[in-house]
């Protein structure tokens, strides 16, 4: 056990002192990562707020519930209670026919129209908000009350939002694609700044390993190298995005106080960062491991 | 303590630097394998210390068929033993002192007493005046000696030393040899590739000649 620490610290300060001997290579990876892994995480932020954005802009989505004309007042109000209770209805308006036909005669051009009709062609509704104006809770309580007795049609309105949700569904899809390939890329440069390294170092290698030194042993400085890489490389792409959306936010003011609003673009959160800092240490300690992996299947006794 | 039967060693190329060996050495023994340039003294020590696996026979140190060892063991069987290279294998990017220490570190020592053995084995070397110099700054008499001292650090049950005394002056090849027979006297099994027949004289070893890769039967084994 205290072995075992002993080998880690020790390990813990060759990766340190390696850093700082050589500063610049260390700024050079460290930049490389950052940018490979600042694109990705850009292009999430640009989408979170673009899915903000279009939440708070859009007006909620609506259903309208349009009964059958031979409903009654008494199925119109079972039906009132139903929406009423549930769940996923968070306010919701009665619309009877009368009012209906009201708001038409009301609305201009309409009268002469309304008045040659002998009987009401319109149907009692109710228009409804959902507790969660996501489009899927949206299509759901959309088909469940289509079902109901006396409901002749079920409406739902601001199509268009679902519409650039399906946009968004196909941003998120990219993002996933651009995230793999960069994640591949952070791997290869740690595989390959490792591999140098064990090529500058290959004599170490050879006489440790001659002397008893396990793989582990071997490959335990090289990991750290390669999870500090990545990390430092994590913490280089926070930079940037924050720098970014600053920067951002900071034009954003000027506009904002033309339109006599207040925009303003979310950061990255902490919870983000985190997971963004802990992928990328992953994939530079793997990219480690690999490395080192290649170079000792080289180096065995025959 | 290491015995090989029947071994065979051709290296890529079809060179076969080894045929049919058959030999024993018995824990505690010092021995020494003399020979020409080229006789296969050096083979024999890489097989023992698996650097280089037989292509036919049996390898066998401590117990173990070091021939078909696994990789992962392979590591704690070198750690029993103390290697003294032909050509040195020092590392030149640090002190001797540092140099000294790696087996230690390897194995986990703690730092304190790590840094107290590997001054006791400079000292033995008589290189403790030189902790701090990098090797390069050494004499080849002297990067020998700070190679035996690495191999004798740790205490290996068993030393194998492949030339140690190729650059040395006959004052400190008779005291490098006095150390090996101080680490023979207190239980270690040491092996000895060598041409220095004066050195041979000095200890009386047990010698095992080998020619063009054969190994001479009749001394083969302990009388
Ligand atoms: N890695 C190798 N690949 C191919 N041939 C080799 C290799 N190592 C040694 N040999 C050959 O095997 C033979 C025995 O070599 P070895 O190093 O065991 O000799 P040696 O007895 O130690 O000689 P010396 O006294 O010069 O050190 C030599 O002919 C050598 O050329
Ligand atoms: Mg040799």
């Amino acid at each position: 056990m205290k072995a075992w620490l002993l080998h880690h610290a020790r390990a813990g300060s060759t990766t340190l002192r390696k850093l700082v001997r050589a500063p610049l290579s260390t700024l050079f990876n460290v930049v490389v990562v950052g940018i490979a892994l600042a694109l990705p995480a850009g292009l999430y932020v640009g989408l979170a707020n673009v899915q903000k954005a279009v939440r708070t802009l859009s007006p909620e989505p609506q259903l309208t519930v349009f009964l059958t004309l031979d409903a009654g007042k008494a199925d119109a109000s079972l039906i009132d209670t139903r929406l009423k209770e549930h769940p996923l209805v968070s306010r919701m308006r009665y619309v009877p026919r009368e009012r209906a036909l009201e708001d038409m005669k009301r609305a201009s051009g309409m009268a002469g129209i309304v008045e040659a009709l002998d009987r009401n062609p319109l149907p009692d509704a109710f228009v409804v908000d959902a507790s969660d104006p996501a489009p899927d809770v949206m299509e759901r309580l959309r088909t469940e009350v289509a079902t109901w007795p006396k409901v002749a049609h079920v409406q739902l309105d601001a199509e268009w939002a679902q519409r650039l949700d399906a946009v968004l569904k196909v941003g998120r899809i990219a993002l996933l694609l651009l995230a793999t390939v960069l994640a591949f890329s952070l791997v290869a440069i740690t595989f390959n700044t490792i591999r140098l390294q064990m090529l500058t170092q290959r004599e170490e290698i050879e006489v440790t390993t001659l002397i008893g030194a396990t793989d582990g042993f071997i490959r335990r400085p090289f990991l750290y190298y390669g999870a500090v890489l990545g990390l430092l490389g994590g913490l280089a792409a926070c930079g940037l995005v924050w720098s970014a959306t600053t920067v951002v936010n900071a034009a954003l003011i000027d506009l904002s106080y033309l339109y006599g609003a207040r925009w303003e673009v979310a950061q990255l959160s902490w919870r983000d960062s985190a997971s963004l800092l802990g992928f990328a240490a992953g994939l530079g300690w793997l990219g480690a491991w690999m490395s080192v992996a290649r170079h000792l299947a080289h180096v065995r006794p025959r | 303590m290491i015995a090989l039967s029947n071994v065979t060693k051709r290296y890529p190329g079809g060179h076969e630097a080894l045929r049919n060996a058959t030999l024993t050495v018995e824990r505690g023994e010092m021995v020494f394998l003399m020979g020409h340039s080229g006789a296969g003294k050096s083979t024999l020590l890489k097989l023992m210390a698996a650097i280089e696996r037989p292509t036919s026979g049996k390898v066998v140190v401590n117990g173990e068929n070091v021939g078909s060892l696994r990789a992962r063991a392979i590591p704690y069987l070198r750690r029993n033993l103390g290697l003294v290279f032909q050509d040195h294998k020092l590392l030149f990017d640090r002190s001797a002192f540092d140099n000294v220490m790696l087996p230690l570190n390897i194995q986990g020592y703690d730092r304190r007493d790590a840094a107290r053995r590997a001054r006791a084995a400079l000292d033995k070397v008589g290189l403790l005046g030189h902790e701090k110099a990098l090797p390069i700054t050494l004499s080849g008499g002297e990067q020998q000696r700070l190679c035996i001292a690495r191999a004798v650090v740790h205490r290996p049950a068993v030393l194998l030393a492949d030339e140690p005394t190729g650059n040395l002056d006959t004052a400190y090849a008779a005291e490098i040899g006095e150390l090996f027979r101080s680490f023979n006297q207190v239980g270690a099994t040491v092996v000895i590739a060598t041409h220095d027949l004066q050195l041979a004289e000095r200890l009386m070893p047990r010698l095992i000649t080998i020619a063009s890769g054969r190994v001479d039967t009749r001394t083969a084994e302990a009388a």
